[in-house]
């Protein structure tokens, strides 16, 4: 529980970045604390004290063994993570060509 | 044995988008036919799906690696599926059409359609996905490539709207996510079916409405209901005109509407009789982007802006039809996802017309452009009568029905504000149709042509298809939208008609 709660609060820091900060690397960092804690918490929730590992050879003796689709699961989303950093870098960075500074506040050509 | 074409809805847009690149290396003009040859067997599969549940009124269920529901992934084809699929790949196809010719001022043609085929898998996998990480995945396949679409132009302010637009709904995405790691703590399971057997058991705790509430947060950031809006007018008018029309057609359509339903209606079973504050929230946010939407489309200058706007006005109905909850509504909403996917794809292939002849969007330097493109401003001033809601055409019956679900539900005061407010979309419609086509002075001389022919067979295809939907209501509403509807209105049934017994 107490892990989860850890989750929540990196989630909301990260949130306070994004929201918060004119630089758009660190708009960037906070996206990415945000995606690890969820997929931090999204591993917690198939982890289990004392468990085996989901190694299944017998298929009568293992009753205890930690859930392993959440595992999987986080690997896909760590993946989408990587390309949803990677787009959000690379339009940084060509932001940066055109405009020559990286603060969202002087980035402002589009109105109402 | 006939199941077997439902993966084909993703595997071939998947296929096409590693082949084009490959391809294109050797002759850059088989980009444009692999994947209008893709979208078109993608609009036959669909087309074939719809037609298989006309004799067959189950769903059509195909189960990944033949494993049973609660281990494998099922993909699921109902008639709400059948309703969305066909929308996507009807304007994606005349999209991908258009592009053909409208692409020759950009460089790098190739990229375009990949990323293309990568939205259009995101969207048919989407609709087609019985399970909920997997819908997650396919709502960032769909969501990544659009990002990209959005900036193609890579100018000062495709970049800045494609940033915008990306952070906005990335934030979208992890709360989807998170609702779903939540869900999984609770129900041990990610199948949609048995999801809802296992939250129908649980009941209405607090974690529940927690979880409704960051599914409900990340869809409305996709479908940019009205507080959650702020990236659609930049991210829209700054894409190039034919990946415009599909996200403002579909697009916002499939990950919010089609996504938020199917989770809200057939996963959470909730409904008009058993969560009332749901629904008036819905009802709260779909009145809210009905006027906010259309006032602010009264002020724009351009072209693509004034469309995009209008967009948020007309999802605002579509989300009026589904808090009133009622049959008639909900029959209106789905209508207006096939109305609106029609017309308004076609107001932006009309956009890009212009835009293509002219070199600009701004309606105070276009005039009179009538003479020199009539098929166009044809197409753009029926395609906005039917958006408007004027009768014979299918914007009408959309709009029609939901008033009916209003007066049959007693919120007369929300039948008068839909119908005041489909006069207010006529009006900033015909403000374009003024300035753009049918003003009579002739401040531009410059040498505007018709399109190319391609790009006009696009407009007229989903041309023809409005009007066919309008004057067609009735076969429409009896084979595709009623059941649709029914499909919502069912529930938890959802989950018997796909698990079968």
């Amino acid at each position: 529980m107490v892990a989860l709660l850890a989750c929540l609060l990196l989630v909301l820091i990260g949130l306070y970045a994004v929201v918060t900060k004119r630089n758009i690397i660190r708009i960037v960092i906070g996206f990415s604390l945000v995606e690890y804690a969820v997929n931090l918490f999204f591993a917690l929730v198939g982890f289990k004290r004392d468990a085996l590992p989901p190694i299944i050879t017998d298929v009568a003796q293992t009753r205890n063994f930690v859930d392993p689709l959440p595992q999987a699961l986080v690997l896909t989303a760590i993946v989408i993570g990587l390309a949803t950093t990677a787009l959000m870098l690379a339009l940084a960075m060509r932001i940066y060509e055109k405009y020559r500074t990286f603060d969202i506040t002087e980035i402002r050509r589009l109105r109402g | 044995m006939e199941t077997t074409f439902l993966p084909l809805l993703v595997v071939l847009p998947m296929l096409a988008a590693f082949l084009i690149p490959l391809f294109a290396k050797l002759w850059q003009r088989s980009a444009d036919l692999i994947a209008n040859a893709v979208g078109a067997a993608l609009l036959g599969l669909s087309v074939f799906g719809a037609v298989c549940l006309f004799t067959d009124s189950h769903a059509i269920v195909y189960r990944l690696g033949g494993w049973a529901p609660t281990l494998g992934i099922t993909l699921v084809f109902d008639h709400l599926t059948a309703l969305v699929a066909m929308a996507v790949n009807v304007v994606g196809f005349a999209a991908l059409l258009f592009s053909v010719r409208y692409l020759d001022r950009y460089t790098g043609r190739w990229k375009f359609f990949a990323l293309f085929m990568l939205v259009l898998a995101g969207l048919n996998g989407v609709t087609i996905t019985g399970d909920l990480f997997n819908l997650f995945v396919f709502v960032e396949i769909a969501a990544v490539s659009s990002y990209a679409l959005v900036a193609f132009g890579t100018d000062f302010d495709e970049l800045e709207a494609g940033f915008k637009y990306m952070v906005i709904g990335e934030i979208g995405g992890i709360a989807v996510l998170l609702g779903i790691a939540l869900l999984y703590a609770k129900a041990s399971a990610l199948n949609m079916a048995v999801v809802s057997q296992v939250m129908a058991e649980l009941g209405h705790t607090p974690l529940f409405w927690f979880i409704v509430a960051l599914f409900l947060v990340g869809f409305a950031v996709k479908m940019a209901m009205v507080p959650f809006h702020a990236w659609l007018p930049d991210a829209h008018p700054s894409a190039p005109a034919p990946v415009s029309a599909l996200l403002s057609g579909v697009f916002i359509k499939v990950l919010g509407v089609y996504a938020m339903c199917r989770v809200m209606f057939n996963v959470f079973g909730l409904s008009r009789a058993n969560a009332p504050v749901f629904f008036d929230l819905l009802l709260a946010f779909g009145v809210l982007s009905i006027v906010a939407g259309g006032l602010l489309a009264y002020a724009q200058k351009d072209y693509k802006r004034l469309l995009a706007y209008s967009s948020i006005s007309q999802i605002g109905y579509i989300l009026i039809g589904l808090g009133i909850g009622n049959y008639w509504a909900i029959v209106g909403a789905l209508f207006h996802v096939l109305a609106h996917a029609l017309s308004k794809g076609l107001l932006f292939l009309t956009s890009g017309s212009v835009e293509h002849a002219t070199g600009t969007r701004d309606l105070d330097k276009l005039s009179g452009l009538e003479k020199k493109m009539p098929l166009t401003a044809w197409s753009y001033l029926l395609g906005s009568l039917s958006l408007a809601g004027v009768p014979p055409f299918a914007g009408f019956f959309s709009k029609f029905f939901v008033v009916i679900g209003a007066v049959q539900a007693k919120l007369y005061w929300l039948a008068i504000l839909a119908a005041l407010f489909s006069t207010v979309t006529l009006g900033y419609l015909v403000k374009v149709a003024n300035s753009a086509f049918f003003s009579r002075k002739d401040r531009d001389p410059s040498a505007a042509h018709e399109s190319p022919a391609t790009m006009v067979l696009a407009m007229l295809a989903l041309l023809v298809l409005t009007l066919v939907l309008g004057i067609g209501f009735k076969p429409a509403l009896d084979q595709l939208v009623g059941p649709a509807a029914q499909v919502l209105l069912n529930g938890l049934g959802y989950a018997r008609s796909v698990l079968g017994g």
